[in-house]
């Protein structure tokens, strides 16, 4: 089976299933949701939601790169990085399945 | 930013819902993208990033108090790439 996409159409109909507003409500406070939480992270503040995990955001400091076809020595200038740090509820829960297959 | 303080400022922008409704809201998100996940299915955001699962093989393991070997069974592993906008705006300068 080939793994399928979802995109925020699908969290909106979610939601819409679940807790009863309309559709188009739905899908406005699923992008309030992402725009909370992409606007927080985008200010250098780290998010943390229990049971699901945390988004960090980590800055990351000058180093030398390379150019892998050329071998050309590049400057990496100091940036800001995101990363995902899923919590343990959310690996155990991706491990076991429904259908009682190991994976 | 915790759970809760999210749930707090989706819910003063929107005074017509209960909190409660709005706890909902984010859990039934949290919820869909944790089981998508499970399912070996992708998420996929833009503006934020997306969601899939790696699998990491079987592999012979050790106790590293005993030293004594284990067996790991074959497990999945949830993984975020962050989108290109989003990275992006991590590294927009205030007054740029």
């Amino acid at each position: 089976m080939t793994p399928k996409t979802l995109t925020r159409a699908d969290l909106s109909e979610v939601v819409y299933q679940k807790v009863g507003l309309s559709r188009t409500e739905s899908a406005a406070l699923v992008e309030l949701v992402l725009r909370e939480l992409t606007d927080t992270l985008a200010r250098g503040e780290n998010v943390k939601l229990s049971s699901f995990g945390s988004f960090i955001v980590r800055n990351k400091g000058r180093r030398i790169g390379r150019n892998p076809k050329t071998g050309e020595e590049v400057p990496i200038e100091p940036r800001r990085v995101m990363v995902f740090k899923p919590s343990n509820i959310l690996k155990s829960r991706i491990n076991d399945r429904a259908d009682g297959k190991k994976r | 930013m915790i759970k809760s303080e999210l749930v707090q400022r989706i819910a003063e922008a929107n005074p017509h819902l209960y909190q409660r409704d709005v706890e909902n809201i984010i859990d039934a998100i949290l919820d869909e993208v944790t089981r998508a996940l499970a399912r070996g299915d992708r998420v996929e955001l833009r503006g934020f990033g997306a969601f899939s699962v790696k699998s990491r093989p079987a592999r012979t393991g050790r106790n590293p108090r005993t030293g004594a070997q284990v067996k790991v069974m074959e497990k999945v592993v949830p993984y975020f790439k962050t989108g290109k906008e989003m990275r992006e705006r991590l590294n927009r300068r205030a007054g740029k």
